[in-house]
Order: structure tokens, then sequence, then C-alpha cells
């Protein structure tokens, strides 16, 4: 599979910074996974705390390399906004699709999953995968 | 018979409702929210009004829709998809027709309910909007007035229950003792109508 056939991944949080950092720390985990795309859609555009659906649709077509865009999120609005914007249609690439996972953990299995060239179905499993990896 | 003037009305009734309680909402937001829910829903019928004079949908079901697209594009909080899809679900189910009767009108209300209910997984009785617009679209059916009371009566029952949705459900039993202010807000959305009804005769 060529470099601009990877999943893109969207990041979502009502912070901006938060998004911002934790597409970093996936791709820094990642290694090689410069060719993933990955975009951050953190807070209001006003730069507020909040969710922005402008910011999310922007995001997710920036991603979109014609292979699926998975969706992460934090809480709340990130959630129903993400959710909402799939029931309008016609906001987000097709085959986008909101995954299931914990934020941080979530986001780097996934990216690492995507850089592989896997399709979104393995990057959607890996990770929801990752709330099943125990601390203690 | 309602046209998509009243449906204007009724945003721009509702947008003035909002505005004038603003600091209420977000006063009731600040125990056991994150004290945004009156300046974001503010923001949201703000926007929708402007639309709504920019395109003049010519129907009942185009006003909710673009009124519902609206919320969800600028709100920046939980209460814009959750009052977009409310709007939008009914919109999409009044389809094409020009006018549309009260009963129409409270079956499209039931379907955004629907919507609303599916999308943040909240039942009757969780301290939501629910807990105000079930009990008004149910309603309805005896009149704009009737609605607004039941709705109103809704949002005031939410004071002894425990929250179990949306950022309030953290707290838990400390939730108690306070007024939703998602379903206080509704009120205001079920009021307006009588406000829209009013203001066109």
């Amino acid at each position: 599979m060529s470099d601009d056939k990877r999943v893109g991944i969207v990041l979502v949080s009502h912070s901006a910074e938060v998004a911002a950092s934790v597409a970093e720390l996936a791709k820094g985990l990642a290694g090689g996974a410069a060719a993933v795309p990955v975009a951050p859609a953190g807070g209001t555009e006003a730069g507020g705390l909040g969710t922005s659906a402008e910011l999310i649709s922007a995001a997710a077509a920036s991603v979109d390399r014609g292979a699926g865009v998975a969706v992460l999120t934090d809480l709340g609005s990130a959630i129903l906004t993400v959710k909402a914007l799939l029931a309008e249609g016609g906001e987000l690439p097709d085959g986008t699709r909101l995954v299931d996972a914990p934020f941080v953990e979530g986001a780097v299995a996934a990216v690492v999953t995507a850089a592989t060239g896997a399709d979104l179905d393995a990057v959607e499993a890996a990770a929801a995968e990752a709330y099943g990896y125990r601390k203690v | 018979m309602l046209d998509a003037d009243f449906f204007r009305r009724w945003m721009t009734a509702a947008a003035a409702s909002v505005d004038r309680e603003a600091q209420r909402l977000t006063d009731l937001d600040s125990p056991i929210g994150d004290a945004d829910h009156g300046s974001n829903l503010q923001r949201g019928f703000t926007a929708v009004v402007a639309a709504l004079e920019k395109e003049a949908p010519p129907t009942p079901g185009g006003v909710l829709t673009l009124a519902g697209h609206q919320l969800i594009s600028t709100v920046g909080g939980a209460s814009g998809p959750l009052y977009g899809t409310l709007l939008r679900r009914a919109g999409k189910a009044l389809g094409d027709a020009a006018e549309v009767d009260t009963g129409q009108l409270a079956e499209a209300l039931r379907a955004g309910v629907d919507g609303v209910m599916t999308l943040g997984g909240a039942a009757p009785g969780d301290k939501t909007m629910i807990d105000a617009l079930l009990p008004a679209v149910d309603a309805l059916g005896d009149g704009f007035a009737a609605a607004r009371a039941a709705a109103e009566e809704g949002a005031v029952a939410t004071i002894p229950l425990q929250a179990r949705k949306g950022r309030a459900s953290y707290l838990g039993a400390r939730s108690i003792g306070h007024q939703d202010p998602g379903a206080t807000s509704s009120a205001l959305l079920i009021a307006a109508l009588e406000d829209a009804a009013e203001d066109g005769r």
C-alpha cells in the first residue's frame, strides 16, 4: 500500500494543547509514522476550551487520503459533536468513523497501526484494544 | 396552521429568551457543570437568527434544519449537538410541507427528542433536557401554554434528581438539589413557542 493511502487520524479534545500534544506524542512514539496523516482538532475556534465542529471537519478533510478517517475524542461535547456531524452527512469525509478508545493510549495504538498500512477496521480495533491495557 | 414565518419567530423568540436568561443558565451550570451553558447557547442562537435572516428557508422543516445545523456548528459545548439534533431531526420529520399543524409539530419534536436520547444516551429521570422536553411534547396536543407549563414543571422537577449523564454525573449525589441547566433552557425553548404564536397575532 502506498503512503498516500494511509488511514487518517483526527484527535478531538476540549483543549487545543491536549489535542496537539497527543498528536505529537502518538507520532513520536510510533517512530516511522511520519507518513500517517494525523490532525488535532482541539478547543473552540476562539481558542477556548470546548469543541468546534468546524475544526473537526477541517481536520478530517486534511487527513483524508481515501482510506478512511479514525476520529478519537476525549469526552462530552467532543463525542456528541462528532456523532452529530456523522449523522448530518456531508460534513465529514466518506469513511470517517468515531473510534471508541481511550484518548492517549488509543491515539498511540491508532497511529502505530495506521503506519503499518493497516485498514480502518484494524486501526479501530487496535485503538479500542487500548482499553484493555491494565496498569496495575 | 404554522408556516415558515411562525418557525422563524419561534427561533427569534428562543434567541431573545436565551439572551435574557443567559446569566441564569450559566449560574445554574456553575455548581454542577462548567459554567458556560448560557454563553454557549447565546452564541448558538445568535448564529441561528443570523442564518435565518440570511437564508430565509421557505418551509417549517427548512427553518428547523438550518437552525439545528447552526447550533451544531457554533455552540462549542454539548448543548450544540444535542439541541442541534433536536431541531434537525424535527425539521427532517416535517419534510417539505409549507404549513404544519400542532399535531405534526408534536410528532416532529418527538422524533427530535428520540434523536437526542439516542445521541446522548439519556433517559427520563437522568436530570437532563429530556426531563423538560418529553413532558412538553406530551402536552403539546393541549396547546402551547400547556406545553410551556409542562416543560417548566419538568425543569423544576430535576432539582431532587441525581444526574446520570454529562459532566454533572461526575458529582454523584452532590448533583442533587440543583436545577438542571439543560432542562431549564429546554423550558425556555418550549416557552418561546407561545411567544411566537402571540407575536403572529
